[in-house]
């Protein structure tokens, strides 16, 4: 197995072997020889190398200034998509997808939850029926970030309905291309559309597409919300304050004239929350170096939703006057959320999705005391009841 | 200005082996104390403090020595183990004076003797357990305080002439660890403002017991009549000498209030676990789980703020002043909301003083005072991160 020494000296032989000018070229040749994710299995990108190795990739190639797959773009790819094919896919399945993937070529979205399935994801109602070599999907899915731009989408249909609702769900990977596919912007109360409703009527998605076998959706599901947890909470170390905490601090030292005893005891409580909440996240990333990842990933979103909201909260009111304007609210697509670039209205407005997108907080409080400290669950209505039967 | 910390070599946050092992001999050695009852019995008894558990804690496991260099006899550990050690005590909240002798007042004697060795002897008799010391100031004095005035030189006696001591008069309120110890160290203002090393069994000490919040770490007030005393270091070098025991001392407490807000939370889940009302467990209740997984949630951010605090400390960083600020400030809401919370959740039995709930609860607010409260290390921290008061 590569050491770090022979690994970055491989990255430096295939820079001097590559051409950096064209772009998806250079991308491609990458993934192929395996520098694209080198904990991934050879042949899809990676050399089968521990995760840890991949910083010192990573850092070969930006010392070197080379075009990356901007990473900001596929997040759901990378963070969702790429994990669960790699569990659940079979082979074709993985040759086909994984390389588009992670160059970029194609954007992945992920179309799980439904204006009735929010929390109870397990309870969503989009039909497929099998038909043929096809399977027919009719339903509506909510909260689709980057879906306009998807070429691909992750999708947890109901393919039986008289069974209990975890039972009866199949993962297919369906093609937003295809006829009855409709994607319409999602505005939010911050004005802006991040996201997407999709509306499929009658979308044929062949049997192909299917990852893991029929019924066996919610464990596929599963793998991919549980991705996104790790992704979420392995970010790398950032400077002290870092992010929202940042914008307030500055306005704090720049204006004396704004500041009071009350705002000044908050704006420190507050302080010491995040930077506690950078040194949390630097324990679980070493954590994670060390190969012994802890729970502690599950707190880490729980954490920062609730700092944004405070201190964004604090920041309109320091802002006196100028927290009663508001930047704009003309309606407009945006390609990723960034709380930056904005007006510490925006900040306090976006951030209130913080705990609600990606799994509330009183979803992820349910996990930490059931999964982390072993508390039993509420008594279950909907446990063998056919979903079909369910009230609703 | 701003605060930057971070980036390359970040120090390590998580528990090296020899950690582990330290926290498994302590844990090991406090799991075999038997029930409650004697804890309770003795935070009524004239001894307050168990010397004889002290005794192994400091000799068997080596605690007394660990921030001792081996030169001097001691373990020539650090504070990343000297906190480990304490979040071990402290989540058994046992009475013995771990965090005054072998962290405040060590940290404290190491500084004024810098690299002087000439009274090495002290040293090698605090690692072996053979002296047990403490620092005579409030427990809630913080680091940055001002240099104590309470103590005074006083006039030489008669005949004193030659023999190389001082005598000091004064008193010093809420001492902590005191009780058990047979040395002091005295901060006193006067010709020479410095610390000194004074002998308790002198008859001119007198150490009143007080009546405690927290008995499992029972204070005294001190008062000294004209005690002989021996100069141990002088002006700055006194005050940075002090300035050190104060910071070691908020460093690990930090990591007790760390042990107990754990154990506190360690308590309540499995008691919601079998407690039933409703004829299901209390646990099973969302208004509960949510309780306990916010609290989870904060203990594991407490672990973080003091393993960084214990860290920085260990390798003498530039950031240590704001990382121990920081950590004292958050542990201490934390071990306090973790102790209210066991006593709530744990209901009526948790109002009892058979139920150790209220142990953990005095222990909690008790050491959110000592060393400075949250509210003071956020003052200190404005001032260190440029974040101005009005």
């Amino acid at each position: 197995m590569l050491n770090e020494a022979e690994l970055r000296e491989r990255v430096r032989a295939f820079l001097r072997d590559s051409d950096p000018t064209r772009r998806q070229d250079f991308l491609n040749a990458r993934f192929d020889a395996g520098l694209a994710w080198v904990h991934y299995p050879e042949g899809l990108g990676g050399l089968g190398l521990p995760r840890s190795l991949q910083a010192a990739v990573d850092a070969e190639f930006a010392a070197a200034q080379a075009p990356d797959n901007e990473p900001e773009r596929i997040v759901i790819g990378l963070g969702m998509a790429a994990p669960t094919i790699l569990v659940h896919g079979n082979y074709q399945q993985k040759q086909r997808w994984m390389r588009k993937l992670w160059t970029g070529q194609e954007v992945w979205c992920q179309l799980f939850s439904e204006p009735g399935a929010g929390s109870d994801l397990a309870a969503l109602g989009t039909r497929a029926t099998r038909d043929g070599d096809d399977w027919v999907v009719s339903g509506q899915k909510v909260w689709t970030s980057s879906a306009h731009q998807a070429q691909w989408g992750l999708l947890l249909a109901r393919t039986d309905p008289d069974v209990p609702k975890h039972a009866g769900l199949t993962y297919l990977v369906c093609d937003m291309t295809a006829p009855g596919v409709e994607v319409r912007p999602l505005r939010q109360f911050t004005g802006e559309a991040e996201f997407n409703e999709v509306f499929l009527s009658e979308v044929r998605i062949p049997d192909t597409d299917r990852l893991s076998a029929v019924g066996d959706g919610w464990s596929v599901a599963m793998t991919t919300l549980m991705s996104e947890r790790v992704s979420i909470g392995s970010a790398r170390a950032v400077p002290r304050e870092s992010g929202m905490i940042g914008a307030v601090v500055k306005t704090w030292r720049d204006h004396p004239e704004l500041r009071t005893h009350g705002l000044h005891d908050r704006l420190l409580r507050l302080w010491v929350e995040a930077e506690v909440a950078r040194l949390a996240a630097e324990r679980l990333r070493q954590q994670l170096a060390a190969g012994k990842p802890g729970p502690e990933g599950s707190a880490a979103k729980l954490v920062f939703a609730r700092l944004n909201q405070e201190i964004s909260g604090l920041e309109v009111e320091l802002n006196a006057a100028d927290g009663l304007r508001y930047d704009d609210w003309s309606m407009r697509r945006t390609e990723r959320a960034s709380f930056f670039g904005r007006g510490p209205g925006f900040r306090y407005l976006r951030a209130r999705g913080n705990s609600i997108e990606g799994g509330t907080s009183e979803i992820l409080r349910n996990i930490i005391a059931e999964r982390v400290l072993g508390l039993p669950s509420e008594p279950r209505a909907d446990k063998d009841v056919a979903w079909k039967d369910l009230p609703r | 200005m701003s605060a930057r910390a971070g980036g390359e070599g970040f120090p390590d946050l998580l528990y090296s082996d020899a950690e582990r092992s330290l926290a498994d001999a302590l844990g090991s050695l406090l799991a075999d104390r038997g029930g409650w009852d004697k804890l309770l019995a003795r935070t009524e008894s004239a001894d307050t403090y168990d010397t004889e558990l002290w005794r192994s804690v400091a000799v068997d496991v080596g605690c007394a020595g660990l921030l001792i260099p081996e030169a001097s006899g001691g373990a020539g550990a650090s504070y990343r183990e000297a906190a480990t050690a304490a979040e071990a005590l402290g989540a058994a909240v046992v009475p013995v004076p771990f965090l005054g002798s072998a962290v405040v007042s060590t940290a404290c004697l190491l500084a004024a003797l810098g690299s002087s060795r000439e009274p090495v002897h002290l040293l090698g008799k605090l690692a072996d357990g053979g002296y047990t010391m403490a620092l005579a100031v409030p427990f809630e004095t913080a680091p940055g305080a001002p240099f104590p005035v309470s103590v005074r030189v006083a006039a030489a006696h008669p005949g004193d002439k030659g023999v190389g001591w001082y005598r000091l008069r004064g008193s010093v309120r809420g001492v902590a660890d005191a009780l058990p110890a047979g040395m002091l160290l005295v901060p006193a203002d006067g010709v020479p403002q410095g610390l000194y090393q004074i002998d308790v069994a002198s008859p001119r000490v007198t150490r009143t017991p007080v009546a405690s919040l927290d008995m499992t770490r029972q204070l005294c007030d001190i008062s000294f009549d004209d005690v002989p005393a021996t100069l141990m270091a002088s002006g700055a070098e006194a005050a940075k000498a002090l300035e050190a025991g104060l910071t070691a001392g908020a460093c690990v407490i930090a990591a007790e209030q760390l042990g107990v807000a754990q154990r506190c939370l360690d308590m309540t889940v499995s008691y919601v676990k079998e407690r039933k009302q409703f004829a299901r467990p209390v646990g099973s209740f969302q208004a509960l789980k949510h309780r306990l997984a916010d609290l989870w949630v904060a203990v594991a951010q407490a672990r973080a703020a003091s393993r960084y605090a214990a860290a920085c400390l260990a390798s003498g960083s530039g950031d240590a002043p704001v990382a121990v600020a920081l950590a004292k400030a958050y542990c201490s809401d934390v071990a306090v909301h973790a102790a209210q919370e066991c006593v709530q959740l744990h209901g009526g039995i948790g109002f009892t003083w058979e139920h150790p709930a209220h142990l953990y609860l005095k222990r909690a607010k008790a050491d959110s005072l000592a060393f400075g409260t949250a509210d003071a290390h956020r003052s200190s921290l404005a001032r260190r991160v440029n974040l101005p008061a009005p």
